[in-house]
């Protein structure tokens, strides 16, 4: 047996010469797979490994029911290893498993233990319980390689039974003199898990943790480690009173991960209390100036960054270093970093990120996918409205020559930015809406969804970028090349529904009607197909209607568009928008004759007849409301003739009054809260006939608020894309942006008017002449800071916003987070500020506001006695008694300043109280003895305002 | 809880060893080291070591044919864990003397011990390779 692991291959060998009694299991033992056979075999077997695994589980299963210890160790280690390699589960083997625990062997226990730490958690063993008292006793071994592995299977598979029972045990190792340093470091990072399993051990933990943190200790590395993440996990308000503790540490410790943990921490507090930065600036600078060790230097960046941003030398100094990082050309994951660290700034600093510009625009087109997307996420956060043209122009033109997937992740990018806020960004929705247009014309394009619900959105809200909309729509409509991607059907959608319902700006309705019924639209999808013959029937009905009325009151040409414009829209007197001087920039509509509606009427028919036997049952209802409009229309004879006289026809007029009624009301964007508005009718008593339900429906209420903090994030995620900076545009930009769009800017060139008529279906391509590299990106770095005014001086089109909707939902989900309660914290802040409440296993806590006023309130006091700590105090203990009653008898008692003192006496009422097993008895008995005690930790607090002052 | 899990991959995408500090169940577990096998194993030299998924970061790193990915919280230091990577790589290669995808697979269990000894609970606890192997060579002595 060659067979290097020889602990293992040892046991399994000694088993076959010594277990010659157990006759049952000789023949397992003679002839069991070594752990080397089995992984050999798996290796070479011919049908791969899924042929030979069913036979070695079986073999498994048979040879772990051994009573032979070595031959059922052996089994539980082939069968950890397939488990943790090949994802086998391994719970039916769970008891065996706990059977060798008590083994004698340290060989045989360490096994076990790793294959109970690997497979065993509380959520799908229910035999942890059986492991206590095993587990007690290994804790408490003087052999630090049984109570090492005892204590990981601790940390990885508690339940919250086992902590709380165990607690006491950690505890006593955590403090014990006798065990070797690295037992204790483990035993306080297991406190950990047990704490968040039991948040009441926190009375015990915490108070023993916080010693730990001198810069001399043998646990210091772990301690800090455990504070971090109680910090970063939970309320950091409690640790603030251990500050001045962290800032020694920071001080005067030399371990690289310690001061990462330490920098780490001090970002989570500095918010809570600003004063603390004064502190931190010095010696994080010194980091940053000399340690050799980037990593360090890059957490200093982060803290600075992210919560001392305001101070002027520490910012400098970081941004100075950061510098090296986004710039360095060889290493890819310090380029990374830089432009991650670039993105934790605020607005208010975008000086940073200016100086660093260049790089960042550069990484554009680093071959890394990661180091784009960081890029890309930073150059947005530079767009800012006098910008946002320059910026998604070129990043446009970028995405034509990027990889399909970063494309689009460019485009989601401008799309998310630009419709922030209800487009708060876009100051001219017409260079919006073409934008729109020109995004689809990208070959990589998957983005359909999100700019059908833009262009339809900007629609509904924006009344002035109707015109523009439906030009877009048109060029869109006609190009028989996109029915053929997938991924624009979504947008053709939307463009046929806008075509349909804005027809009164269109130019040519017959172009667009020819467009909406091509052979080619059979390759669309019904439910867009359905849209398509809608748009189609409300075309027809706004032709009519205006070929009609314009024959009704006009003498010219002309004036046939600015008639039924004024009708088909006006019918309710609320249109602002005058057609007139649009139909005066666009120039003469084609005029609508009785041929024209005679021909389309034709078209409609032919093309739509077939769909009347669809099989899909929108496109058949909406088909046959179409060929029945048709068809009516076709049965009368009287305007299709030179008669005079015929449009005071009574059914024509009757037909004209009714399609202008059923579609001149404007449609618009819906608040989401609609239906709130809505009064309930007296006689309907909604909530009382379902009150019964109540009980059974109990989980509604989790749905809703999960729901809820959904929404919450997705803002979030929308507020941080706002830290933008101010950037300049490029003329030459803008000058070609200017010509390819002249129509829309004002007539500062006047020329340009009549040239643009009808832009090239595929003019963005045409347009993308410049060079492939990323140098037209760095145009961007040639801006200056300064920003300067719009050159447009177009008012920006009001956007209709229904905002009383999303203010209540943010009220309602700000709600949700702040009902979310955290035990653990409760039970540390009780632990680390003394709060008067007792912490419960109900999870009642103490509000952050309460704590964060007590805090507030000891900095004032002492800032009216100027240095007199005593006098604070007594402040502090009246304000303390006053608010509390059970420490009444305590009142007079000197108090003492050292937090340490009380904890030392906190702790030795403990050790008293250690290993006797009626430990939880002993623990409430001594919060109601101990009144004097936990007066005293409230004391921390004024430590804290003494090292801010 | 800095570190969430470390895997240990192979170039085929096989896992060598997978320890997780978190609970996931069989099914989760399989399905994110496929996703994280996917997502980390096409890219190339010139790339990152850091890849966002799901809520977290995998900081990773290759060695010959294995890839040593970590999983760890999105403000857990990068670049440390990237040292802590190549210490347990030191490690391992301090006690089997060039280490190779043979030595962890056929001696999965001391592997283990190394990454128990160093890790415990998500939080490293050990740096220093002598002690973290004196346990080790004491546990090869006594057998």
């Amino acid at each position: 047996m060659a067979f290097a692991a020889s602990s293992s291959a040892g046991s399994a060998g000694s088993s076959v010469s010594c277990s010659g009694s157990f006759t049952p299991s000789l023949v397992d033992s003679l002839f069991q797979r070594s752990l080397d056979d089995m992984i050999k075999a798996l290796r070479s077997a011919p049908g791969g490994e899924s042929s030979l695994l069913p036979r070695i589980i079986d073999e498994i299963r048979r040879e772990v029911r051994s009573t032979d210890r070595d031959t059922k160790c052996l089994a539980i280690q082939k069968l950890t290893y397939l488990s943790s390699l090949h994802s086998l589960d391994m719970a039916w083997a769970a008891f065996h498993v706990l059977e060798l625990l008590p083994s004698s062997s340290p060989a045989v226990k360490r096994s076990a233990y790793l294959s109970a730490s690997l497979s065993f958690h509380s959520s799908s063993t229910d035999l942890l319980p059986l492991a206590t008292h095993q587990l007690r006793k290994d804790l408490q071994s003087p052999n630090p390689f049984i109570s090492s592995p005892a204590l990981h299977l601790l940390s990885l598979s508690s339940s919250p039974d086992l902590a709380l029972h165990l607690s006491n045990d950690l505890l006593s190792l955590i403090s014990s003199t006798r065990a070797p340093a690295a037992i204790r470091c483990r035993a306080a990072a297991t406190a950990l898990p047990v704490l968040r399993l039991a948040p009441n051990s926190a009375r015990g933990f915490i108070p023993e943790l916080v010693e730990f943190l001198e810069p001399s200790s043998p646990l210091l590395s772990t301690t800090v480690g455990v504070f971090c993440e109680l910090v970063s996990s939970g309320d950091p308000c409690p640790y603030l009173t251990l500050a001045p503790d962290f800032h020694r540490i920071l001080l005067e410790s030399r371990s690289n991960w310690v001061l990462i943990k330490i920098l780490k921490i001090f970002t989570r507090l500095t918010p809570l209390e600003p004063r603390l930065g004064r502190k931190l600036v010095d010696p994080i600078c010194e980091l940053m100036r000399r340690s050799p060790s980037k990593s360090l230097v890059f957490e200093c960046i982060r803290t600075v960054f992210s919560s001392l941003s305001e101070h002027e030398t520490a910012l400098r100094l970081a941004v100075e270093k950061v510098k090296d990082f986004v710039a360095a050309d060889d290493d890819p994951n310090l380029r990374y970093l830089g432009l991650h660290a670039l993105g934790l700034l605020g607005s208010n600093q975008s000086w940073a990120l200016e100086e660093n510009r260049e790089a960042v625009v550069k990484s554009l087109a680093d071959p890394d996918p990661n180091i784009r997307r960081e890029a890309l996420r930073l150059i947005m956060s530079m767009v800012f409205e006098n910008n946002v043209m320059e910026i998604s122009a070129l990043l446009l033109n970028y995405a034509l020559r990027s990889d399909p997937e970063f494309s689009n992740e460019i485009l989601e990018a401008i799309l998310l930015t630009c419709g922030r806020n209800f487009y708060e960004l876009v100051m001219d929705f017409d260079w919006y809406v073409s934008l729109l247009g020109e995004m689809v014309r990208n070959p990589h394009f998957a983005k359909g969804d999100e700019i059908e619900r833009q262009l339809i959105d900007i629609g509904l809200r924006v009344r002035e970028a109707r015109p523009e909309l439906v030009r877009i729509a048109r060029d869109l409509l006609i190009d028989p090349a996109l029915l053929g991607n997938h991924f624009l059907h979504q947008v053709l959608s939307a463009s046929a529904w806008i075509s349909g319902e804005y027809i009164q700006f269109s130019r040519n309705p017959l172009e667009i009607a020819e467009a909406l019924l091509q052979p080619r639209i059979s390759l669309l999808p019904s439910q867009v197909r359905a849209v398509y013959i809608q748009a189609v029937f409300k075309l027809v009905a706004f032709c009519f209607v205006s070929f009609v009325n314009g024959e009704i009151s006009s003498d010219s040409n002309c004036d046939a568009y600015e008639n039924t414009g004024a009708d088909s829209e006006g019918g309710d007197g609320e249109v602002e928008c005058n057609p007139n001087s649009f139909v005066g920039s666009m120039g003469t509509k084609e005029h609508i004759t009785s041929k024209s509606i005679i021909h389309m009427l034709n078209l409609v028919g032919t093309a739509l007849n077939p769909l009347s036997e669809c099989d899909e049952v929108e496109v058949q209802e909406r088909a046959r409301n179409a060929l029945g409009l048709v068809h009516m229309l076709n049965g009368i004879e009287e305007w299709k003739t030179e008669v005079e006289g015929w449009k005071t026809h009574g059914r024509i007029r009757e037909i004209v009054e009714l399609m202008n009624s059923s579609f001149s009301e404007e449609l618009g964007p819906v608040s989401t809260l609609a239906q709130m508005k809505i009064s309930v009718p007296q006689e309907l008593h909604l909530k009382e006939n379902l009150s019964d339900l109540a009980e059974v429906l109990g989980s509604n209420d989790i749905s809703l608020s999960l729901s809820v903090s959904f929404s919450l994030r997705k803002q979030g995620h929308f507020e941080n894309k706002d830290e933008s900076e101010p950037a300049n545009e490029s003329t030459s930009l803008l000058a070609e942006h200017r010509k390819r769009h002249g129509l829309y800017y004002l007539p500062t060139e006047p020329d340009e008017n009549g040239s643009n008529e009808y832009p090239r279906a595929n003019e963005f391509a045409l347009s993308s002449n410049s060079s492939n590299t990323t140098e037209d990106l760095l145009k961007l770095t040639d801006h200056s800071l300064i920003s300067r005014k719009m050159k447009s001086a177009k008012p920006r089109p009001t956007v209709v916003k229904l905002n009383e909707g999303d203010f209540l939902a943010t009220t309602a989900s700000k709600n949700a987070n702040e009902a979310k309660e955290d035990v653990l914290s409760g039970a540390v802040k009780e632990v680390l500020l003394g709060s008067e409440e007792k912490p419960s296993s109900s999870g009642k806590t103490i509000p952050e506001e309460a704590i964060q006023m007590r805090l507030k309130e000891t900095l004032i006091y002492s800032k009216f006695d100027s240095g007199s700590t005593e006098k604070s105090i007594l402040v502090e203990s009246k304000h303390r008694s006053s608010s509390s009653q059970k420490n009444n008898k305590n009142h007079g008692k000197e108090r003492r300043r050292n937090s340490k003192k009380s904890e030392d006496k906190d702790g030795n009422s403990r050790s008293s109280a250690r290993g006797s097993h009626h430990h939880a008895r002993n623990k409430h008995k001594q919060s109601v003895e101990l009144g004097d005690a936990a007066l005293d930790v409230a004391l921390p607090s004024l430590a804290i305002q003494d090292f801010l002052l | 809880m800095g570190i969430r899990f470390v895997l240990l991959v192979n170039k085929q995408g096989q896992t060598r060893l997978a320890q997780y500090y978190e609970y996931l169940t069989l099914e989760e577990r399989r399905a994110l080291e496929g996703e994280i096998v996917r997502k980390c194993l096409a890219r190339t030299e010139q790339q990152c070591s850091f890849v966002e998924h799901r809520n977290y970061k995998i900081v990773y790193r290759r060695y010959a044919s294995l890839f040593f990915l970590v999983g760890v919280d999105n403000d857990e230091n990068e670049l440390a864990i990237l040292e802590f990577i190549h210490l347990l790589v030191e490690t391992m290669d301090r006690h089997f003397a060039n280490v190779c995808e043979l030595d962890i697979m056929f001696h999965l269990e001391k592997a283990h011990f190394m990454l128990e000894e160093m890790v415990m609970n998500g939080c490293i606890v050990e740096t220093s390779k002598t002690i973290i192997l004196t346990p080790i060579q004491l546990m090869d002595k006594a057998s």
